[in-house]
């Protein structure tokens, strides 16, 4: 029972960052905008979040730094991909590239730091009971936050006319435009919000997950939220599922290593991406009849005037 | 203020011709800034970086030596793009190239086996790598799925399976316990060109690459398909070509050509296999294409260039003590520049006062 508790508590810190970023993504790709720079901003958010925490010693610094590092990052994109036209596959890739070597540049001071982690919530009673008294009730603060932004986006998308708007200029851009709404900069808007969530769910590891900053910590981390955004055929409700099954693999694999199955370690670090992989194929296969996602997904939008 | 862009009623042919040319411009004057902040002389930091690696002839022919997997991932790469195919996993398939070419090698070493094994470690490097590039492949055709994020994961299993490898089963007996595999054989070992130098054959093979493919564009209906396959989908629809069959050659052709690279670098400048052996060079070749402007010549010339950066980067970290991610921030800034840059090819840019303006489609 208590091996349980320990597996469910770390699925549950493995998948916070997954569901942060995806959810992000999500929004900024129902508006059409297919941002491939999540790991980039995620690991920028990482660094730029480690650096706030070290240097004020607030967590709550550090994660307003890494929204801020992310959304910045995502500004860079909007300018040139909707600012300038660019390719978006493109300039996602730049994206990353230049976040990893700036992640790097930022963090290379701070490497072999510690800092104290984010603290878990403790309510007498309540986290006290067994089993689920640490689940439910002994989270950091970015484990809840993780479900109200789902839950909020889910609200966004769903039931407001903003969300509408939004879903409209990410499936028909020339309509929407047409109709009078400014799809570029609801575009911009979708961007920086999933800059912002990347930058906190990159910011989620050196805060909280482990409590020290390497160069390259997300490992793949943005990637595979790309990949939950379609494994969710661009729902928030399926994402959670998503996210939470990807962290299981993960964690689940690293507690097989412990164990030593005599199965090679790196075997089973390989694990999540090929997870990946398979997912994909298997939602995309399953999807024939029709294709969920937006339908002006990465076209590039030049309003006539 | 607002930014607005105005179609052209035709590419523009002097800003295609010149537009690298302004982004390695642009580039330079932000790294100037950034050298600034990092509290180094700039002018001595670009000498470092651009001046002081073309004046000695190790680093000339060390520049040709980074430049030959750059070069040769990159045309393969080219292919996919202008095909609007996005294979973006190649440092897995050099990886993997790099794997199956070193098994050859790992299994004849200390026989006397005759001079056809180099040959052979090219031609599984090679096959590997095309083998490696086709699942994405597939999964792209046969199932729809999104060949970006496939074969970005394979990058990941490929570096986990080399470190395997070397860590497990390849590794050296006499190698105090490093993960490598023992040093390759002569016969095993790409030659070099000068006696005592550092250029090898591997710089030959990408010119004739360069130049195979330059023709495969530019004189052949299969490269004349890839690039309308890219430029214009629904013309290519009604002319019956065959967009699954180009994906798949896409793939192969650079799947092939970064395993290629992949097995000339390990049996070349590095002589075994390691972890960590490859400075991203798959990665690199992406900015390369694009500096290149998918063109084979011009990726030729931005091969170089961004050769140039690496060791020029090596120099600024030992003489002025500059921070080797500088150079990564470098290429990003780069091909952010690079793509700006395109853009104005097909637009024109004006700067528009909102006040004026009466605001149509706004709401």
């Amino acid at each position: 029972m208590e091996l349980l508790e320990a597996v469910v508590l770390s699925v549950l810190a493995a998948s916070t960052p997954l569901l942060i970023a995806a959810t992000g993504e999500l929004v900024t790709e129902r508006s059409g905008v297919l941002n491939l720079g999540v790991e980039g901003m995620m690991i920028m958010g990482a660094a730029c979040g480690f650096a706030g925490a070290w240097l004020t010693g607030s967590i709550i610094v550090g994660a307003i730094c890494g929204i801020v590092a992310g959304a910045s990052m995502a500004s860079l994109f909007a300018l040139m991909a909707l600012g300038l036209a660019v390719n978006q596959v493109a300039t996602g890739l730049a994206l990353t590239i230049l976040g990893t070597g700036a992640s790097g540049l930022i963090g290379a001071g701070f490497v072999g730091e510690r800092i104290t982690p984010a603290p878990h919530l403790y309510i007498p009673g309540l986290t006290d009971i067994p089993f689920i008294g640490r689940i439910f009730f002994g989270e950091d603060a970015f484990v809840y936050l993780s479900l109200a932004l789902l839950t909020g986006v889910w609200l966004f998308l769903y039931r407001t006319r903003a969300g509408l708007v939004l879903r409209a200029a990410g499936d028909n851009h020339v309509s929407a435009h047409a109709l009078g709404y400014p799809v570029l900069r609801i575009r911009l808007h979708a961007v920086i919000f999933g800059g912002a969530c990347a930058g906190l769910a990159g910011a989620y590891l050196p805060l909280a997950y482990t409590p020290f900053f390497i160069p390259g910590m997300t490992a793949g981390r943005g990637w595979i939220a790309l990949a939950l955004v379609v494994f969710a055929s661009w729902r928030p409700g399926r994402l959670a599922v998503g996210a939470y099954l990807f962290g299981a693999v993960s964690i689940l694999q690293l507690h097989a290593q412990a164990f030593s199955l005599g199965i090679p370690a790196q075997f089973m670090s390989a694990l999540p991406y090929l997870a990946t992989v398979i997912v994909l194929v298997l939602i995309s296969r399953a999807r024939t009849g029709g294709s969920t996602a937006p339908a002006a997904l990465g076209t590039v939008f030049v309003p006539d005037r | 203020m607002q930014l607005i862009l105005e179609k052209r009623t035709e590419r523009s042919g002097t800003i295609a011709l010149i537009s690298p040319l302004i982004a390695i411009g642009m580039t330079i004057v932000t790294m100037v800034i950034l050298f600034a902040i990092l509290g180094k002389n700039p002018l001595l930091a670009l000498w470092a970086y651009f001046i002081d690696p073309l004046t000695d002839g190790y680093s000339l022919q060390e520049i040709a030596v980074k430049a030959t997997p750059l070069v040769m991932i990159a045309v393969g790469l080219s292919l996919c793009y202008l095909a609007n195919v996005w294979n973006i996993g190649a440092e897995g398939q050099f990886l993997v190239g790099a794997v199956a070419g070193s098994w050859l090698a790992v299994k004849t070493n200390g026989t006397d086996a005759g001079p056809w094994v180099l040959p052979a470690m090219l031609v599984l490097g090679a096959a590997a790598g095309a083998l490696y590039a086709m699942i994405p492949a597939v999964c792209r055709v046969r199932f729809g799925a999104s060949e970006i994020l496939t074969s970005l994961m394979l990058v990941y299993v490929a570096d986990l399976f080399l470190d395997y490898l070397v860590r497990g089963p390849w590794r050296d007996p006499a190698g105090f316990n490093f993960p490598t595999t023992a040093e390759f054989d002569p016969v095993a070992t790409v030659p070099v060109l000068i006696e005592g130098g550092r250029l090898h054959l591997g710089a030959i093979i990408t010119l004739i690459v360069v130049a195979a493919v330059a023709i495969l564009l530019g004189r052949t209906i299969k490269g004349f398909e890839i690039r309308v396959v890219g430029a214009a989908p629904r013309a290519a629809r009604f002319g019956g070509f065959n967009s699954k069959q180009l994906i798949l050659l896409t793939f192969a052709i650079s799947g092939a050509l970064a395993g290629l690279a992949g097995i000339i670098e390990v049996a070349g400048p590095v002589g075994h296999l390691q972890p960590g052996f490859s400075p991203g060079y798959g990665f690199t070749a992406i900015i390369v294409a694009f500096l290149g402007r998918l063109n084979p010549v011009g990726i030729l010339i931005a091969g170089l260039f961004l050769a140039l950066t690496f060791i020029g980067g090596e120099q600024a970290q030992i003489a002025m003590k500059i921070p080797l991610d500088v150079t990564k921030v470098f290429q990003g800034i780069l091909l952010f520049y690079v793509l700006a840059s395109d853009s104005l090819i097909l637009y024109r840019i004006r700067l528009v006062s909102t006040s004026r303006q009466v605001p149509r489609g706004t709401a």
